[in-house]
């Protein structure tokens, strides 16, 4: 009786992972062949041999490198201003004793989830409009700094307080300034912390759509997200092949930075605000 | 002496907290106020009211009420359907369907898991715009991997985006979020003491009594937590635009969507920012709760 109870959850649960991976990997497939198929539907067909062709038709498109070339602006200069600004700011946090700043701190956290997709578009897009930032690339950065720098500061203020004082106490000894102290101290021990924030800040940068979406229009400025909705044939159906290949290619980055980090550091992840 | 002064000086801290205060202010806390003004008035992109729009009072709130408030493509609608889809696709998918994995796969260890972990990772990082497409081809009617799969079996193949438009989006949604719900219902578990599943092993507990009895009281604030941030971010989600574009004939359309095709389509930003406040106050509550209960975990531990 028990012994077939035991078999009985033993296949439960191999039958239950085999659906699951299904479940998972089916959407998946049309990612892996589609893109080394000469003449892709959106069926899933592998061809044999697999061709390379989609990949010199991208790799020949202007409009199309250019767009990767956008999204690495975009993404970079996101990840750039955050990484530095939210050091900063973490640093101080972690070392002043400024009464209100667990509060302040938590209130960050609430006005960026609060302020965000659906209710964030309209004035978003008023004030860049305002701004005169609309179909720039800084715009888009300025967006992406507002939203990311938060949830930067609060993952950032977690390795700071980690760091013992001592380093930095033997440094005043020595008549170090502050902005020394934290280029040639702080920064080196923090670096992990650091890395973290940027890959997760350009991560998030190189895969949002809604903010270029809204706040870009020329071809020219369009990074990656926004692009890949242009490969039509003059008749208006989409080209597959250009299409699936191209979204092979945007996605590789992303998915290299997440094994590094997996690698390197570990992998957790931070009360998360995702975009 | 120097106890309570820190290592840097005040003055120190506050230029180097500085830019980001700038930032915050202008592109986060600014957008949030403004956006009750302009919900006020009636402005537009182009045209007289671009520049000199009027002031409406309540009229755009008026307009969000207007009857037939349930009628297709009306404000109430769009809310009723942002919860179905939330209920859906966050509660009863990714939640639920996180629980599930993390709990069978509980104390194990092997390829199985390994394998269905990683898939249901790489389904959470791949970009949005990715997965949107992805989804297109597997539930295309005529190509779409997942109507092979039912005339394999014998089904007849159904046109998901035009006849399931809300069964299809709360699929996507569930495969594409279920993976933060599995990791932290899976590091939530691995906290959980195997000695005292052992002793319920032991006076012969079956798995419901176990999972109701010791798992569920452990893991009561990482529930909490979960199901607020994913009700949060399901609930401002954008990309079932992708998939639907809000139809067909409004059945998919979202808030997300509805404020889109308000403000961007029709170009009707005080009518926008008025659809905005409602969500944003919506956005308030949730994460208030959420806020208070992670404050009162970090205060005990």
């Amino acid at each position: 009786m028990r012994s077939a109870w035991l078999v009985l959850s033993r296949v439960g649960f191999y039958v239950f992972s085999a659906l699951m991976a299904a479940f998972f990997a089916l959407p998946m497939l049309w990612l892996l062949t589609a893109p080394f198929n000469p003449r892709a539907t959106l069926a899933v067909e592998p061809s044999w041999p697999p061709s390379l062709v989609n990949f010199q038709q991208v790799f020949g498109n202007t409009f199309a490198m250019r767009a990767f070339g956008n999204s690495v602006i975009q993404a970079s200069g996101a990840m750039v201003g955050v990484t530095l600004i939210a050091m900063l700011a973490s640093y101080a946090l972690s070392r002043t004793h400024l009464p209100w700043k667990e509060g302040a701190l938590y209130g960050l956290i609430l006005f960026s989830s609060v302020v965000t997709g659906t209710a964030a578009m309209v004035p978003i897009f008023l004030l860049i409009f305002r701004l005169g930032l609309i179909d720039t690339h800084l715009g888009v950065i300025f967006v992406f700094m507002g939203g990311f720098l938060p949830s930067a500061i609060f993952i950032l203020r977690d390795f700071m307080n980690s760091i013992p004082r001592s380093y930095e106490e033997s440094a005043l000894v020595n008549g170090a300034s502050s902005l020394r102290m934290f280029w040639d101290i702080v920064l080196p021990i923090t670096r992990p912390g650091m890395m973290v924030v940027a890959i997760y800040t350009f991560v998030n940068a190189w895969g949002t759509f809604l903010i270029p979406f809204i706040l870009l229009r020329s071809p020219d400025k369009m990074p990656a997200a926004t692009a890949i909705y242009s490969f039509y044939t003059e008749g208006g159906t989409p080209i597959l092949t250009l299409t699936s290949t191209y979204a092979l290619l945007y996605t590789l980055p992303v998915l290299l930075l997440y094994l590094f980090v997996n690698w390197r550091y570990g992998f957790r992840f931070f009360g998360g605000i995702k975009q | 002496m120097r106890q309570h002064q820190g290592i840097i000086s005040r003055r120190v801290a506050v230029a180097f907290l500085l830019p980001a205060l700038l930032f915050i202010l202008v592109f986060l806390v600014f957008p949030s106020l403004w956006i009750f003004y302009l919900s006020l008035t009636n402005r537009t992109l182009t045209g007289r009211t671009a520049t000199h729009p009027e002031f409406v009072g309540l009229g755009n709130y008026l307009r969000l009420l207007r009857p037939p408030l349930f009628a297709s493509g009306q404000f109430g609608r769009s809310l009723e359907l942002t919860l179905q889809f939330v209920l859906g696709s966050a509660l009863l998918g990714q939640a639920a369907l996180g629980l599930l994995l993390a709990w069978v796969f509980y104390q194990r260890k092997g390829f199985l898991k390994d394998l269905v972990y990683t898939l249901a990772i790489l389904a959470w990082i791949i970009p949005s715009v990715v997965v949107a497409f992805l989804w297109v081809a597997f539930l295309d009617r005529d190509f779409g991997s997942l109507n092979a799969l039912l005339s394999n079996l014998g089904l007849k193949p159904i046109d998901w985006l035009l006849d399931a438009p809300m069964v299809s989006i709360i699929l996507f949604n569930t495969w594409r979020g279920a993976a933060f719900s599995m990791m932290l219902f899976s590091s939530a578990l691995s906290i959980v003491p195997p000695s005292y599943l052992e002793t319920a092993d032991v006076v012969g507990a079956s798995t419901w009594s176990k999972f109701k009895d010791i798992i569920f009281p452990l893991i009561r604030g990482h529930l909490l937590t979960d199901l607020i941030l994913i009700s949060l971010w399901t609930f401002n989600l954008f990309t079932p635009f992708l998939l639907t574009g809000g139809g067909p004939a409004f059945r998919t359309e979202i808030l997300a969507i509805y404020t889109y095709r308000h403000a961007f389509r029709d170009f009707r930003f005080g009518f926008g920012a008025a659809i905005s406040v409602v969500v944003m106050l919506i956005n308030l509550i949730l994460s208030s709760i959420y806020l208070m209960a992670l404050r009162r975990r970090e205060a005990r531990v």
